[in-house]
């Protein structure tokens, strides 16, 4: 049997690669929304192998309802974008600073 | 009838101070006068009453501070000796004011001045009738502010702003140590009231406490800081500068405050704690000392003013001097005998000096005068009368106070008493001289006047020469018909109100001192006198000529600048503690260090840290991710790593680091 450190270090390199998908790339945000979606991918993994580990149903249930609320997420996203795109004229990452402080 | 004394004067300051708008100049004197006549109508009964009956009364109105175990109430305490001196204040001050009317009444502020002076007579009443040395205080505060509102009377004149302020800054430094007095007596007796105090003061005799950390003889400590507060209130030397600055004021102001009723406030503490300095003589000695300096000093300054007033405020000060040896030297009742008569002759020559004044169009310049003899007639015998009855012309008032005084120092045969004696005979005769030299250079030598102010030169109106008449009377009579009642031998009216130990007592060794002793303050004063006229009249070319030789001279510029005091206190005080409260308290301290540490520095580091922070907060998404995942890694690292440091870094030391941190930070900002 593979030992549950092997499966939970494919996790945590899915979330770093998610994770620094955010903060290196500078230009689109469709990537940004990608990165957030593999994050979450990779967060569904730890659940999913615990509960496989643990013998409980419970983590694949949560598992299942992460997956509903990112896809929920993402459709709310994209469409957010769409609008953001009407009214700004860009969807460049740079420019959306208006949190500036 | 005993609180409407007190508050008669008050009522007619409210009255004029406050609604003088609606009554008339006329009508606020209306006012005002009535309730000081009244008052003195009454204090004429109360000593009869209190004085002659012998039948003191005590009044306790209401408490005022009441804290636990301190307490001080609102309490009137009428002896002999607070009715002697409620009569003389109130005669006094209705004279004043009605003369005032008549001085004054070209000024447009007459009815402030009118309330000012009333206010002033309240405090001066409460002071004397206090039971307590809390109201005591009250009152002397009160004096204190009316003298600076009445020299202040002119508030345009920038001599006399300086005037006032300092009175009132000299006054301080006397109201400290009556403040200490007053604490000390709290600590040692634990009551400031002065029936429970005086009658304690046997039993803490050569009893120590600590002030300032150092042990020492409680009734010793009490009367020397009572006596700091005396020589403020009383410009005795050291604190006495301020009595002829004083002069600035108003003539009326000088008459009331600074002759006759606010400057013998010092006395009266002396003379009201007389139980208290019975048990010291270290503080009899002292004052001794201080009041016989003041008597000789302030004489011989007094000898070469040119200034009217100025001439007179330095014979106050000298006759106030004779009350405080006289004090000194245990004999209190002789001590109030002298301000009583003093009351008289001392408001007698300030009114007459201001009636001249008055006649000349506020010329105070005695060089500037001579030859009224023949245009103010009237004005020169009531100076003459005074400066008479000051320097003790035989059966006038101030021969029988001035002469026992000086007896009494005889008979002391002490070293100090002599000392006092010595002193205070030679001062007799300096203020002979310089009183002669007055109404010389005023009256009969050759005009030195303008012509234009001769011309309109006119003699005292009725209500200026109606309070003049009735001083002059008592200039001559008071000292001959009270001589019995006040100082007589065992004369029983001041029963409780003075205390004389027993071996202090000298009034009859003073009978046995011998006869030419007794002749020669006589004498001394006569030839003053005589010597001063024939000087001044024959003569005058040779005083020239000694004051211009080089050693003369030298004498002359320092008797004139007043032995130098005013510059010793500039020089030595002063200006020291003006340089050290601006350089080193206001620019390297409170603007300095406290600035920088304090609010400016903090308020700055504040505001310069927050914009650096907030820059940090840039709006970009994927920079607050990294952030964030930073801060997670950096805190995790912590959790596990930390432990193996922990015990070798103080956690205290986070502060300072962080204060460190942020002041390098603000000093690297604030330089680049």
């Amino acid at each position: 049997m593979i030992s549950q450190t092997r499966y939970l270090f494919v996790a945590m390199v899915l979330f770093l690669l998610g994770l620094s998908g955010i903060f290196l790339n500078r230009k689109n945000i469709i990537i940004l929304l990608m990165s957030i979606e593999l994050m979450l991918l990779s967060i569904n993994f730890n659940f999913i192998i615990f509960s496989v580990f643990l013998d409980d149903i419970l983590g694949q249930l949560f598992a299942l309802l992460v997956l509903t609320v990112a896809a929920a997420e993402s459709a709310i996203g994209l469409a957010i974008l769409v609008i953001y795109y009407r009214v700004r004229g860009t969807i460049a990452i740079e420019f959306i600073d208006l949190m500036k402080g | 009838m005993y609180l409407s004394i007190i508050f008669l004067p008050l009522m007619g300051s409210i009255l004029s101070g406050l609604f003088g708008r609606f009554l008339s100049p006329k009508g606020a004197a209306f006012v005002t006068i009535l309730g000081m006549s009244l008052a003195c109508l009454i204090s004429v009964a109360l000593f009869f009453e209190v004085g002659l009956s012998g039948s003191p009364c005590y009044i306790k109105l209401s408490p005022w501070l009441d804290c636990e175990m301190f307490d001080a109430c609102w309490g009137f305490y009428f002896d002999s000796l607070t009715v002697s001196m409620c009569f003389t204040v109130t005669l006094i001050s209705t004279l004043v004011h009605l003369y005032s009317t008549s001085y004054m009444s070209h000024d447009p502020h007459q009815p402030r001045f009118m309330a000012y002076l009333s206010l002033f007579t309240f405090f001066m009443l409460m002071l004397i009738t206090a039971d307590n040395f809390i109201q005591l205080f009250l009152g002397w505060e009160g004096v204190g502010l009316c003298s600076y509102l009445l020299i202040n009377f002119w508030f345009t004149r920038l001599q006399a702003n300086k005037a006032a302020i300092k009175a009132m800054v000299i006054n301080r430094v006397g109201d400290v140590g009556l403040a200490l007095g007053v604490f000390s007596v709290f600590v040692v007796f634990k009551t400031c009231d002065y029936s429970v105090v005086f009658s304690l003061v046997p039993h803490v005799a050569g009893v120590t406490y600590n002030f300032l950390g150092f042990e020492v003889d409680a009734l010793s400590s009490i009367g020397l800081l009572l006596f700091v507060g005396a020589v403020g209130k009383s410009a005795q030397i050291g604190l006495h500068t301020w009595l002829p600055d004083a002069m600035e004021g108003p003539t009326p102001v000088s008459a009331l405050i600074h002759a006759a009723t606010m400057v013998t406030a010092g006395v009266y503490l002396i003379i009201r704690c007389s139980p208290l300095y019975e048990y010291s003589g270290v503080a009899l000695t002292v004052i001794t000392i201080f009041g016989a300096l003041t008597a000789f000093i302030a004489g011989t300054i007094g000898l070469v003013q040119n200034d009217l007033k100025k001439v007179i405020a330095y014979s106050t000060c000298s006759q106030l001097g004779y009350m405080v040896f006289a004090c000194g030297l245990s004999n209190y009742s002789v001590s109030m005998f002298h301000l009583i008569n003093h009351a008289y002759f001392k408001a007698l020559l300030f009114l007459s000096a201001g009636s001249v004044i008055h006649a000349l169009n506020d010329e105070q310049d005695m060089r500037r005068m001579g030859g009224l003899l023949q245009v103010l007639p009237y004005t020169y015998v009531m100076i003459l009368i005074g400066s008479l009855a000051l320097m003790g012309f035989p059966f006038l008032t101030g021969f029988y106070s001035k002469d026992v005084i000086l007896e009494i120092a005889y008979a002391k045969y002490s070293l100090h008493g002599t000392f006092a004696h010595w002193l205070g005979v030679l001062s007799a005769g300096i203020t002979a001289f310089y009183s002669f030299r007055l109404i010389y250079l005023t009256f009969i030598s050759n005009p030195n006047g303008f012509k234009n102010a001769m011309q309109n030169a006119h003699d005292a109106p009725l209500p200026m020469a109606i309070p003049l008449f009735i001083l002059c009377i008592g200039s001559i009579f008071v000292g001959y018909l009270t001589k019995d009642l006040f100082i007589g031998l065992g004369t029983p009216f001041w029963n409780n109100a003075i205390y004389i130990a027993p071996e202090n007592l000298v009034m009859i060794d003073a009978e046995f001192i011998p006869t030419y002793i007794k002749w020669l303050p006589v004498v001394v004063s006569l030839s003053g006198a005589l010597l001063s006229m024939i000087v001044f009249h024959f003569f005058k070319d040779f005083l020239f000529e000694i004051c211009t030789k080089p050693f003369g001279r030298n004498v002359y510029i320092f008797l004139n600048r007043r032995w130098l005091f005013d510059r010793l206190q500039n020089d030595l005080i002063g200006s020291v503690i003006l340089k050290l409260g601006y350089n080193t308290t206001y620019k390297l301290v409170d603007k300095g260090v406290i600035e920088v540490f304090g609010p400016k520095g903090l308020s700055f580091l504040t505001i310069t840290f927050s914009k650096q922070i907030s820059s940090l907060q840039s709006g970009l998404v994927h920079q607050y991710a990294f952030i964030m995942f930073i801060g997670v890694t950096l805190f995790m690292t912590k959790l596990l790593v930390w432990p193996l440091f922990a015990t070798l870094i103080d956690i205290n030391l986070y502060f300072i680091i962080m204060a460190a941190l942020m002041f390098t930070n603000y000093f690297v900002i604030k330089l680049s």
